[in-house]
């Protein structure tokens, strides 16, 4: 079976956390899709908050810690991501943020990025149009038109008519969609080729042509 | 193999006294520590170049020419020279006036930058750094080893029939390295002139320098001038040590903690851990260096900087003396005898003189820079 490669980044920080439920529910309906189309999965879950002091050194003293290290490089060669945020002042999380500050520029260039956010109302809900997607449109990631939000009401009116009209369509929904589109995406192109700085160096005629 | 200490030029306040050095102060600080170097028997004196407070040296040749005058053996370098922002016309002139005036005790180690308006204080972008380095090194050659340059390029105006003044001492150009924390460009470069390269790779985690150094290495033999084991290679590395390991970490701490490049970071025995910084005995210092030889494979050049985190001048000198009794004889023993006869010493202004000498003599032994194969 052809296998590719899915990175969940959840910045919750409660232990357990609605964020890390919700990127849980999106991997794992990502995972079935993608093998209803013949394709197996191998994922990695990226908790941000594990590496938040590795993150505060990174920006103070440019050291990058090995638990970080081996995190960004599992984002710089993800053929997917799912990206789960909870909301804090109106927008993602400044951890979050600082993940993703650490990202070399072309770690996700072309890949294709299920945004999420979690928050304590529906108030909220915009923060994946305002803050998350032009975030990774600026990493020029393909973010999949389907991002999923999950406010406090989500996580019990999933099986009900009522909950399924007071947020629109049920959560399990709009995950399955956001799984189907990203399994659509990923199945229908070859599986990465992760970036070497130093497998694509350029020769040193090429450096001296200015080209 | 050459040990000597680099020196960026900070003027940082002590953090146990609250005291800041005066640029004066630094300054002859600076000086007193390259006289330092020669007095214990360190090889190599390398000053930082600087266009931006709290960094005094933004005169490097001047500085070195002083220093030349009250020295007899000790090597005058750079760590670095910025060869995005200079007129590569003037480094010509000052560095080759420098080799005249130290009877050839000059190398240079060749930089980017990384404070951004420092560019465009200098009419550059930062954007162009790598083209600028490329272009600006490669006319710097031409106007060492040509009487008469004919050039036109894209980051400076044209020449038409110029001579750099004077010419190199003996004819023979300061040999040149090139230092980087993280680009291939650079050390692709290197390897195609057959320079030296200089990893200060005090940064984590030590694979990325591993994997540039490897690839330094693995071009220069590419590009004709030896094998790879016999590329040119020097090393940064921070250093405080005292007689016990327990002092040298007490005192040592404050300094860290408020450094201003790592400070408020990490813990300190964590950048001990994962960085080339060593605070300990001479044992300890000389264990953490040989350990660079097994990450890197056998190298020419090893710097340390030790007058960093607002330390007073009299503890550096201190530092200075345990170095030059304790560590670096013990280094060098081991360090040589590890070494291969195959692997050469890091080239100096006599070797390369004679090197020049026998190639002339031998025309068909020796592969010139100039003729090697563009890949």
């Amino acid at each position: 079976m052809d296998r590719r490669s899915l990175v969940v980044l959840s910045a919750g920080l409660g232990q357990p956390s609605s964020t890390r439920l919700l990127a849980d529910r999106l991997a794992a309906s990502a995972v079935e899709a993608l093998a209803g189309r013949g394709v197996g999965t191998d994922v990695t879950v990226v908790e941000i908050r594990d590496v938040a002091r590795d993150l505060a050194d990174h920006l103070v003293a440019n050291a990058t810690s090995p638990a970080l290290r081996h995190a960004l490089d599992a984002v710089a060669s993800a053929d997917a991501v799912v990206a789960v945020t909870p909301v804090f002042a109106a927008s993602y999380s400044g951890l979050f943020k600082t993940f993703v500050d650490a990202l070399d520029r072309d770690a996700l260039t072309d890949v294709p990025v299920v945004v999420g956010a979690t928050a304590g109302t529906q108030r909220h809900s915009l923060v994946l149009e305002h803050a998350m997607r032009p975030l990774f449109a600026h990493l020029r990631a393909l973010v999949l038109p389907t991002a999923v939000f999950a406010a406090p009401e989500d996580w019990g009116g999933d099986a009900g008519p009522a909950g399924a009209s007071r947020s629109g369509d049920a959560l399990s929904t709009r995950v399955d969609r956001a799984a189907g589109q990203l399994a659509d995406v990923v199945a229908g192109r070859p599986a990465r080729r992760p970036h070497d700085p130093f497998d694509d160096a350029p020769s040193f005629a090429d450096l001296l042509s200015g080209r | 193999m050459q040990f000597g200490v680099f020196t960026v030029g900070d003027v940082t306040p002590d953090p146990t006294t609250g005291r800041t050095p005066t640029e004066g102060e630094r300054i002859a600080a600076m000086v007193a520590i390259a006289r330092k170097a020669e007095e214990v028997g360190l090889d190599v004196f390398a000053s930082g170049e600087h266009h931006n407070e709290p960094f005094v040296p933004s005169s490097p040749t001047t500085m070195l020419g002083y220093v030349a005058a009250q020295t007899e053996r000790l090597l005058l370098s750079t760590a670095t020279t910025l060869i995005t922002t200079n007129d590569p016309v003037k480094i010509a002139e000052d560095y080759a006036m420098l080799q005249h005036l130290s009877g050839g005790r000059v190398d240079l180690t060749m930089g980017r930058g990384n404070t951004g308006p420092v560019y465009p204080w200098f009419g550059k972008d930062i954007r162009d750094g790598i083209p600028l380095a490329i272009e600006n090194y490669a006319l710097l050659r031409r106007l060492w080893t040509e009487d008469v340059v004919d050039w036109e390029g894209r980051f400076r105006t044209p020449l038409q029939s110029f001579t750099s003044t004077p010419r190199p001492l003996d004819g023979v150009p300061p040999f040149v390295w090139h230092g980087s924390i993280r680009s291939p460009e650079i050390a692709e470069q290197a390897a195609y002139y057959g320079d030296g390269f200089f990893a200060n790779h005090i940064f984590w985690p030590k694979e990325h320098f591993i994997r540039l150094v490897d690839f330094y290495r693995r071009r220069y033999e590419h590009y004709g001038h030896g094998s790879a084991d016999q590329a040119v290679v020097g090393l940064g590395g921070q250093v405080f040590v005292r007689k016990n390991s327990q002092d040298a970490v007490r005192e040592f701490r404050p300094y860290f903690d408020n450094a201003p490049v790592y400070g408020h970071g990490p813990s300190l025995e964590e950048f001990t851990e994962h960085t080339p910084l060593t605070v300990g005995s001479p044992q300890e210092v000389i264990d953490k260096t040989l350990t660079f030889r097994e990450h890197f494979g056998d190298y020419q050049r090893q710097l340390f900087l030790i007058d960093h985190a607002g330390l007073p001048l009299h503890v550096v000198l201190e530092q200075m003396e345990i170095l030059g009794a304790e560590v670096v004889p013990v280094l060098r023993r081991e360090m040589d005898l590890m070494r291969p006869a195959h692997v050469p010493d890091a080239p100096t202004h006599a070797s390369r003189v004679a090197a020049r000498d026998a190639a002339a003599a031998a025309p068909d032994a020796a592969v010139a820079p100039a003729a090697a194969t563009v890949a």
